[in-house]
């Protein structure tokens, strides 16, 4: 009984702030500007501008995503090797630009990728032709790989750590080579943090549209962009929402997808 | 019978701290060996040496007439058993056990008779298809055994395999381990720092503190003729008093003449003595040698465990008679019982630390 008292401010909470507006969203989603049922703001995904915007969304979100593992795989790596009081020095190094606000680091990027910024003009003070990356696809992929890197380190990290060391000397003295140790042993082991840090990435990636208006200009339309400007331009919350169930749909089936494939559970949201 | 390794000269320091210095010790063919001694004291580092986990500072390790100082713990043609089981969580039973198998490329059938044979070997067939997290410690560790003797190893490592487990079935595993190592045949490099288990299971005791061998015998030998007191008060209780050795087969403890049977120390030579509590013998006042009175009494079982006050030293004995407190009695110890040590001369003789 007490226990249940307890629960009920996050009861208040959740319903507050998560399963109303949920069902708000649900709701204008649903209908017309009359209020009447229609599935047509969702159907609005079939339309050439936003399938492409979310076709985009998908293909960059995944490429980060890779880029993403990859650099964080060998650094978790180095990491758990560390002794505790080096790892946590650069575990800290790490996290430290997480405590700046989100937006400011991608304007800090904007200015540093700008024709005329700071990249540019140091490339040029020293003879160099400049780079003109900002305001392409690639600009927004190093954004998201930017900005999303430690959700992929920190979970992978953690799971190697966990990893006994008397384990991979196992391996070692059963006859595995370094790789095959890597191959059978770490890899498999890890595979809960793997699965966990693509989700972290993934997801926020995909439905980013900071990152895109900051760093791809107006050219570039992701689906998460499309949808801010449903509301904030065009103020048709309807349609906006709508596209909103379609992006929450495919996350959701996402995540089932990762839940089957890790069948000990360890390291999915769900 | 033939030497099987042989250590020689190994150092080893970490951060600066010497952790073994200058370790020479050979293991023959088909030895259990033990390495007993108290944390610290460079056992664990001298079994990772063996297996290829550390590198010696100095020294070789020399396997069957081989040098493989160098060679990682893949190349070596031996296999460890880990503190704590170390299985792989993510495979079965029978993958777990067919891994060295795989990684050789032997095969199915072979890896499959393998499995059978080795589950039955530990006692534990038909858990194939189960999860390491399924089973209790004591199998887990038959597991870890099961996996290690697979590949058929000339030498197994085991680093405190029964540390983890409560004491009757830590029993148990040590007759098991016996049984084990006689049916295969296989030599055995032992680690602990339970005197119990070391003088149960093994054919060689090594006795090591700070990183020296203090001694080197049969388990019959370490107990009844400890070189010196740090082994004297590892192994098992012990009563160690300052004397004298007045001549060859006669020693004064605490201003009393005790006939012994220890010979060579010369005359009046200042010695540590060592009596076992179960060798003191307590007599009616007036018989003994020295006489003292009993402070305290408790019940162990299968005897009582007393002390006795006696010329300002607390004499620990065991006996199946009981002395109520406050008795007054004599105590006299049979020459054959009465173990004579050289005084520590060197530093690697000292008998420190016990208790770190």
């Amino acid at each position: 009984m007490n226990k249940k008292i307890l629960s009920a401010p996050y009861l208040l909470w959740s319903v507050v702030f998560i399963i109303i507006p949920l069902l708000m969203v649900f709701y204008y989603g649903l209908t017309d500007k009359s209020g009447a049922f229609t599935l047509e703001n969702i159907l609005a995904i079939a339309t050439v501008e936003h399938s492409k915007a979310l076709w985009l969304a998908i293909k960059l979100s995944i490429e980060s995503t890779i880029i993403c593992l990859i650099l964080a795989y060998p650094l978790s790596m180095i990491l758990a090797k560390l002794n505790v009081n080096q790892h946590s020095f650069i575990v800290f190094i790490f996290i430290l630009p997480m405590w700046m606000n989100f937006l400011l680091r991608t304007l800090a990027w904007q200015t540093l990728l700008e024709k005329t910024g700071v990249i540019n003009s140091i490339l040029k003070t020293i003879g160099l032709p400049g780079i003109n990356i900002i305001n392409t696809s690639g600009a927004i992929i190093l954004g998201m790989v930017y900005n999303f890197l430690p959700f992929m380190v920190l979970p992978i990290y953690n799971s190697l750590s966990k990893i006994d060391k008397n384990v991979i000397n196992a391996a070692r003295d059963l006859g595995a080579n370094g790789f095959q140790t890597f191959l059978k042993i770490m890899l498999p082991l890890s595979t809960p943090g793997i699965i966990s840090g693509i989700t972290m990435v993934f997801v926020p990636a995909l439905t980013t549209f900071v990152i895109s208006t900051l760093l791809g200009g107006s050219k570039i339309l992701l689906i998460g962009n499309v949808i801010e400007q449903e509301f904030t331009q065009t103020g048709n919350w309807h349609l906006g929402s709508g596209l909103s169930i379609v992006l929450m749909i495919f996350i959701i089936v996402n995540m089932l997808i990762t839940a089957i494939t890790d069948k000990d559970g360890e390291g999915t949201m769900l | 019978m033939k030497k099987l390794v042989d250590l020689q000269n190994i150092s080893k320091s970490f951060d600066g701290e010497l952790i073994i210095d200058d370790l020479n010790l050979y293991i023959r063919e088909n030895e259990f060996l033990t390495l007993l001694g108290p944390s610290g004291c460079g056992k664990t580092t001298t079994l990772r040496i063996l297996g290829g986990f550390e590198t010696p500072d100095t020294g070789k390790v020399i396997f069957e007439g081989t040098d493989i100082t160098k060679l990682p713990p893949n190349k070596r043609p031996l296999n460890t058993v880990f503190q704590k089981y170390a299985l792989f969580t993510h495979m079965t039973i029978a993958e777990n056990i067919a891994f060295g198998l795989k990684i050789k490329n032997k095969s199915k059938s072979y890896i499959n008779d393998k499995i059978k044979y080795a589950l039955k070997l530990v006692n534990l067939d038909g858990y194939e298809n189960r999860m390491p997290d399924s089973l209790s410690g004591g199998q887990q560790q038959r597991i870890a055994i099961a996996r290690a003797i697979v590949n058929e190893p000339k030498l197994l490592l085991l680093d405190e395999p029964l540390g983890a487990l409560d004491l009757k079935l830590r029993q148990d595993m040590q007759y098991e381990l016996i049984r084990l190592k006689n049916e295969l045949g296989i030599t055995f490099i032992y680690v602990t720092h339970d005197q119990e288990e070391a003088l149960t299971m093994s054919d060689t005791i090594v006795v090591m503190n700070k990183g020296y061998i203090q001694q080197i015998g049969t388990p019959e030998k370490i107990y009844n003729e400890p070189e010196n007191a740090f082994v004297a008060d590892f192994i098992g209780d012990s009563n160690i008093l300052p004397g004298i050795m007045i001549e060859d087969k006669l020693v004064e403890i605490l201003g009393a003449k005790f006939a012994c049977v220890d010979e060579g120390f010369g005359n009046n030579t200042p010695v540590d003595v060592v009596i076992r509590p179960e060798d003191v013998e307590l007599v009616p006042e007036g018989t003994g040698t020295i006489e003292g009175e009993v402070s305290h009494v408790i019940f162990k079982g299968v005897h009582y465990e007393m002390e006795v006050m006696a010329r300002g030293y607390e004499w620990l004995v065991q006996s199946t008679k009981c002395f109520q407190v406050g008795t007054k009695v004599g105590i006299k110890v049979d020459p054959f019982n009465i173990q004579i040590m050289n005084k520590p001369v060197s530093e690697d003789e000292e008998a420190i630390g016990v208790d770190e």
